[in-house]
């Protein structure tokens, strides 16, 4: 009961300041409607499939994974500026649950990206994607695990190394490998057979066939529950990681 | 209110390769009595804000025990954080958000409910005469504006004891004069203030108890008045040219000296006495003279016996 009352409260401010500077949405926006305007066109032929709509149903989830993935590792730069202003230690020093300070913030990542992700659905429409909602749902359910995941690494990470510019190279070395390896902007169908042995140890790479396979309409594909289950998992742990990272002793 | 027991804290830290351990605070015994205003008085890294950091359950003790407000610090930290207010050093409040807001989540944070909070953050800002910037974004303060806030958050859940970690450092003179009426409100309504300070005159002025930290250690505690009469004599200020300062120094090395830019202070059992022969032995070296004036001891003279160094050096 604490634990959910604690949650909203830091989550309604947390809230309330994102909306008070709406710039950042269209910020978020805007780059991914650019890939979508300008980057999906190259792709039926790239991907030799016969219609714009199938080169969407690869890449718009691709696309929006890719969102979750980098909006959530980049949330730590905000924790940092609220350490450094003392924000955190006030609250430290209330009753708060410590647990309720990851989760009110990770819980506003989630919503923003949500936010997001349903932008370019919408767009994405105008060139004939087309998807069945609960599949609609499941993958935003899988964006949303992403991104919980992510952020609360980007959130723990934050509070150990405490500046910027450890966080940035930290979190660069990350997402690189994690891009690449994925299969993310493009499927690895076509890749070698090494570069898909990789790519199979890589967790992204499973939350990204499972959003695919969503969207593709194939709903029984076991790659949905996988990766569902790998990214619930690891959200988890992450999470819990963060939260006990809140509760130490922070400078 | 506050009693602690051989507090120790030392963090390593890392240069490169090398660990290097800070011994900051190493075993603090102190008691803080009901309704006063408590003040710890030290310069910068004397592990005044690592001791208040200890007793705040931000960080846990190395070693030593505590008990603040009838609850006890290693066993039930929880408790702690319900009976105390605590003001970091470096503020606490956020660019975008106001006066207002800040003070109902924090209300809130602590349990109380929305009309609740509410009316508690329109009280504390009434008594900090915050309402009129109220609903103003904090980044549009001034500085004493914003200490104001950072106080008000400290205490808006009406604890028993706050915390106050350099209330007055960077504020302008007008605005220290304020914070000090604030922080003697705060004891007027019953609370128990501890202030940490390098500023002497604040520790002289605003404080009931002091105790001098140096170097993670107490080194000496009671009421500014006890302190000062601690030390026997007077001290006799000799007022120069500055050029002039070295010359008097070599004329005066019979005396317990300590030497300023444009005087030179002398400790001595009996001022009256000592002034002439002080002047005859300066008038025999040729110094020129500005001024003599005849004090009692101020605190920074019992920092000084008690360390060998200056406060207003260190
Ligand atoms: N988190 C920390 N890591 C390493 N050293 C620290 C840390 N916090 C404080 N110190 C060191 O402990 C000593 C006491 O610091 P502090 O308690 O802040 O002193 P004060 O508040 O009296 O200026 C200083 O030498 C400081 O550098
Ligand atoms: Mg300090």
């Amino acid at each position: 009961m604490k634990l959910l009352r604690d949650t909203s409260l830091i989550f309604n401010r947390q809230m309330q300041l994102l909306l008070r500077n709406p710039v950042w949405i269209l910020v978020g926006v805007f780059q991914p409607v650019m890939y979508l305007l300008l980057f999906a066109p190259l792709l039926k032929p790239a991907l030799q499939v016969p219609t714009n709509a199938e080169a969407y149903e690869i890449f718009v989830p691709g696309l929006l994974v890719l969102l979750a993935i980098f909006g959530g590792l980049f949330q730590g730069f905000g924790l940092i500026a609220e350490l450094r202003a003392g924000v955190i230690e006030r609250s430290r020093v209330t009753p708060v649950s410590r647990l309720a300070l990851l989760l009110g913030r990770s819980l506003r990542d989630v919503v923003s990206l949500i936010a997001q992700a349903v932008i370019i659905t919408l767009l994405a429409l105008v060139f004939d994607l087309r998807v069945f909602v609960p599949n609609l749902l499941l993958a935003y359910l899988m964006l949303a695990l992403i991104s919980l995941m992510t952020s609360a690494l980007s959130y723990g990470v934050a509070l150990v190394v405490k500046s910027e510019d450890a966080l940035a190279p930290l979190m660069n070395t990350v997402a690189q490998p994690v891009l690449l390896l994925s299969g993310i902007l493009l499927p690895l169908t076509y890749a070698p057979g090494w570069l898909q042995g990789v790519a199979d140890w890589n967790p992204f790479s499973w939350a990204v066939n499972g959003t695919r396979a969503l969207f593709r309409g194939d709903l029984g594909a076991p790659d949905v529950w996988q990766g569902l289950l790998i990214m619930a998992v690891l959200a988890v742990v992450a999470v819990g990681w963060a939260a006990r990272e809140f509760a130490r002793s922070v400078r | 209110m506050i009693e602690t027991r051989g507090l120790r804290k030392s963090f390593v830290s890392r240069q490169g390769r090398e660990k290097k351990t800070v011994e900051a605070v190493r075993g603090v015994d102190l008691t803080v009595a009901e309704g006063e205003i408590f003040g710890f008085l030290g310069p910068n890294g004397a592990g005044k804000t690592t001791t208040l950091r200890m007793l705040a359950t931000l960080i846990v003790p190395d070693d030593g025990s505590a008990t603040i407000a009838g609850a006890d610090l290693r066993a039930d930290p929880g408790e702690v954080r319900r009976r105390i207010g605590y003001v970091a050093q470096g503020g606490s409040t956020w660019d975008d958000s106001t006066a207002r807001e800040e003070l109902v989540l924090q209300a809130r944070l602590y349990g109380a409910s929305k009309s609740d909070a509410l009316a508690r953050a329109a009280r504390v800002l009434e008594g900090f005469q915050l309402t009129e910037y109220a609903d103003r974004k904090c980044k549009t303060y001034s500085g004493g504006q914003r200490r104001r806030v950072d106080i008000a958050l400290g205490i808006i859940h009406e604890p028993k004891v706050v915390f106050l970690d350099e209330p007055t450092t960077g504020l302008d003179p007008q605005s220290r004069a304020h914070m000090w009426d604030e922080i003697r409100r705060l004891r007027a309504e019953g609370m128990t203030v501890f202030i940490t300070t390098h500023y002497l005159d604040e520790a002289d002025a605003l404080c009931d108890r002091i105790s001098i930290m140096d170097n993670g250690e107490i080194v000496a505690s009671g009421t500014p008045a006890e302190l000062k009469r601690e030390i026997s004599g007077d001290v006799v200020r000799v007022g120069l040219p500055v050029d002039a300062v070295p010359a008097a120094v070599q004329a005066l090395t019979s005396y317990k000296t300590e030497t300023y830019e444009d005087n030179v202070r002398l400790y001595v059992e009996d001022g009256a006495v000592a002034i002439p022969q002080i002047l005859r032995a300066l008038d025999a070296a040729g110094v020129p003279l500005g001024t003599v004036e005849l004090h009692r001891p101020s605190l920074d003279d019992v920092f000084l016996t008690k360390t060998g160094r200056s406060l207003r050096e260190s």
